[in-house]
């Protein structure tokens, strides 16, 4: 019969619009920003810098080593090493950023310099809400700007976070253990080398 | 945009009429992105029709020659935006095959389901915004954008991200599937099908489309395999040729599927193709999904950076929901390749366009336009 299908069709409309009524999962829409969608774990927006400790400047993880700045895709990342160092989680001198911008008006939110940051000291933030009415200023991120706490980061990947974190107790416990190790083995020396 | 043509003769002679040269594009919504058609018109009737495109041309190869091999996976995820896991795995194929990495078992099964939800959701947006290049606004596409939306939260718990995913590596993917996850992609799976039902009872049968769809925008068989046509269009045409049976590249030698084939050729068929290709896309993903191993998802020999390749060129392809998908790359022994080229699918099926468009209406044009598929970040690159 002509008209046939688009009855049809014209039913299933029908059912879609009175199933909307009753049905919840017919209603996907969700009214931001009256109400928001749980964050998603793995989600990613930009970067941040990690830093441990209470002082954000003093505990960052970042030793300005450019692997990151290397390896961004848009080149959106830019970095001055300082001169002076500073010890790291393990007691190892290492260097620090003087300069660390990211560009966030550039970056395309791959995740790729968390993925190759040997330090655990940069990973994906998930805030979206960035507008600003400053175009150049307010889209630049300073290394104050991007510095936050590892809480944050646990509190936002609470697996990798868990994974990074036990990872690094132990390389800690390792190091302790290797430098008494290094100390016994030094006193020994010592008094080895003041007997006669 | 619109301006009298003095090239072409009016094909009457005798009749005091002349053609018309209309601008569709770049900014015309039913073009599917910044794409334009330069139609000459005579009446309602398209005589002539030059594609042009290169409003979205990102320098994306070269960008790729200047930079590490990894560093170009998140512009791959920006050719097809709405495929980026097909386009991570074409250039992941090309690089392992560069490179001799192989991808552990586990990594394979997550690729095929990951590629065959990305074809769920390419062909149900397409199915959606055919649609809407006829003339349905809002209804279909929405339909289809509903399923699409649930899919996408699959990716999204994933890869961390809903269209820019960025997630395979070359030997296996970038990270393990998130607990709870392979549930909710079966029950995703299980729930697909009746979506299916609702969609095709709403569209197929519609006499309004059967009318708008039948004998329009015929590509022949032959016409189809000279231009290098691929993918559900060549399908759509009558040739069986589909790359995941050609080179049973990844684990799809292990799946059973059919592969749907068209007669005639026509914007029906190439609709009923890809309506088709999505239920057998759903038996792929059951038996992927029942049969996903554990094991590790990289190669042990796989680094991430510093990856130098041996000098040596090759090409990777795979079965992109809109064609064949090719990353053909030359390496020097240096760090980054030293040619990068990509064989879009979308290119290379716009390039019969004309010949599918003439003797049809304006209005057909953009209908057939819209059962190309095309996608303007992979066309311009």
């Amino acid at each position: 019969m002509n008209g046939a299908g688009i009855i049809k069709g014209m039913i299933e409309t029908a059912r879609n619009l009175a199933g909307s009524y009753y049905d919840p999962g017919r209603l996907t829409t969700v009214q931001y920003p009256e109400e928001k969608l749980p964050p998603v774990e793995n989600a990613r927006t930009i970067p941040f810098l990690v830093y441990d400790g209470a002082d954000p400047m003093a505990g960052l993880r970042c030793t300005a080593c450019t692997i990151c700045e290397k390896e961004c895709p848009p080149q959106c990342i830019y970095i001055v090493k300082d001169q002076v160092k500073k010890p790291d989680y393990l007691g190892k001198m290492q260097l620090q950023p003087k300069v660390f911008d990211i560009d966030i008006s550039v970056c395309m939110s791959c995740g790729i310099c968390a993925e190759v940051c040997p330090f655990d000291a940069i990973k994906m933030d998930q805030v979206f809400e960035l507008s600003t009415d400053d175009r150049f200023g307010g889209l630049l991120f300073d290394k104050t700007k991007l510095a936050k706490p590892n809480d944050y980061f646990a509190k936002l990947h609470r697996t990798e976070a868990g994974e990074t974190d036990a990872r690094r107790e132990d390389d800690k416990r390792k190091a302790e253990a290797a430098a008494a190790a290094r100390a016994a083995a030094a006193k020994e020396s010592a008094l080895e080398g003041s007997a006669p | 945009m619109i301006a009298p043509s003095s090239s072409v003769e009016p094909a009457e002679a005798g009749l005091a009429s002349q053609m018309l040269e209309v601008s569709l594009g770049p900014q015309h919504p039913s073009t599917h992105g910044v794409f334009r058609m330069d139609v000459t018109l005579e009446g309602e009737t398209v005589v002539k029709l030059k594609p042009v495109f290169g409003y979205l041309h990102r320098n994306h190869e070269k960008i790729a020659e200047n930079f590490s091999y990894l560093a170009s996976m998140p512009y791959t995820d920006r050719l097809d935006y709405f495929c980026s896991l097909t386009n991570n795995w074409a250039y992941a194929l090309s690089v392992e095959k560069l490179t001799g990495l192989a991808a552990p078992e586990r990594a394979e099964y997550i690729r095929v389901i990951l590629a065959e939800l990305t074809r769920l959701v390419n062909h149900s947006a397409l199915a959606g915004f055919l649609l809407q290049d006829m003339g349905a606004l809002g209804t279909p596409l929405m339909y289809a954008f509903r399923e699409r939306e649930s899919i996408l939260d699959l990716f999204e718990s994933l890869t961390g991200s809903r269209m820019m995913c960025n997630y395979m590596r070359f030997g296996g993917c970038r990270c393990d599937l998130p607990p709870g996850w392979l549930e909710q992609a079966r029950g995703l799976v299980a729930r697909f099908p009746s979506f299916l039902d609702e969609f095709e009872a709403l569209i197929t049968n519609n006499e309004i489309v059967r009318a708008r769809t039948e004998g329009v925008g015929v590509l022949p068989a032959k016409l189809a395999v000279n231009a290098g046509v691929t993918g559900p269009m060549l399908r759509a045409s009558g040739v069986n040729y589909d790359i995941r049976k050609v080179d049973r590249y990844g684990i799809y030698g292990r799946m059973s599927f059919r592969v749907p084939l068209g007669g005639r050729g026509d914007v029906f068929d190439r609709y009923m193709v890809r309506i088709l290709e999505m239920r057998e896309s759903l038996k792929i993903l059951d038996q992927a999904l029942r049969d996903i191993p554990g094991g590790p998802i990289m190669d042990p020999k796989a680094k991430l950076r510093n990856l130098r390749p041996k000098p040596g060129e090759a090409y990777g392809r795979i079965e992109a929901p809109k064609g064949e998908l090719g990353f053909y790359l030359i390496s020097d022994g240096g760090p980054n390749p030293y040619r990068y080229r990509v064989r879009p699918p979308s290119l290379i099926n716009l390039t019969i366009l004309e010949d599918m468009c003439l003797g049809h209406t304006v209005a057909d044009a953009v209908v057939i336009l819209g059962s190309v598929d095309i996608v303007l970040g992979e066309v311009d690159r």
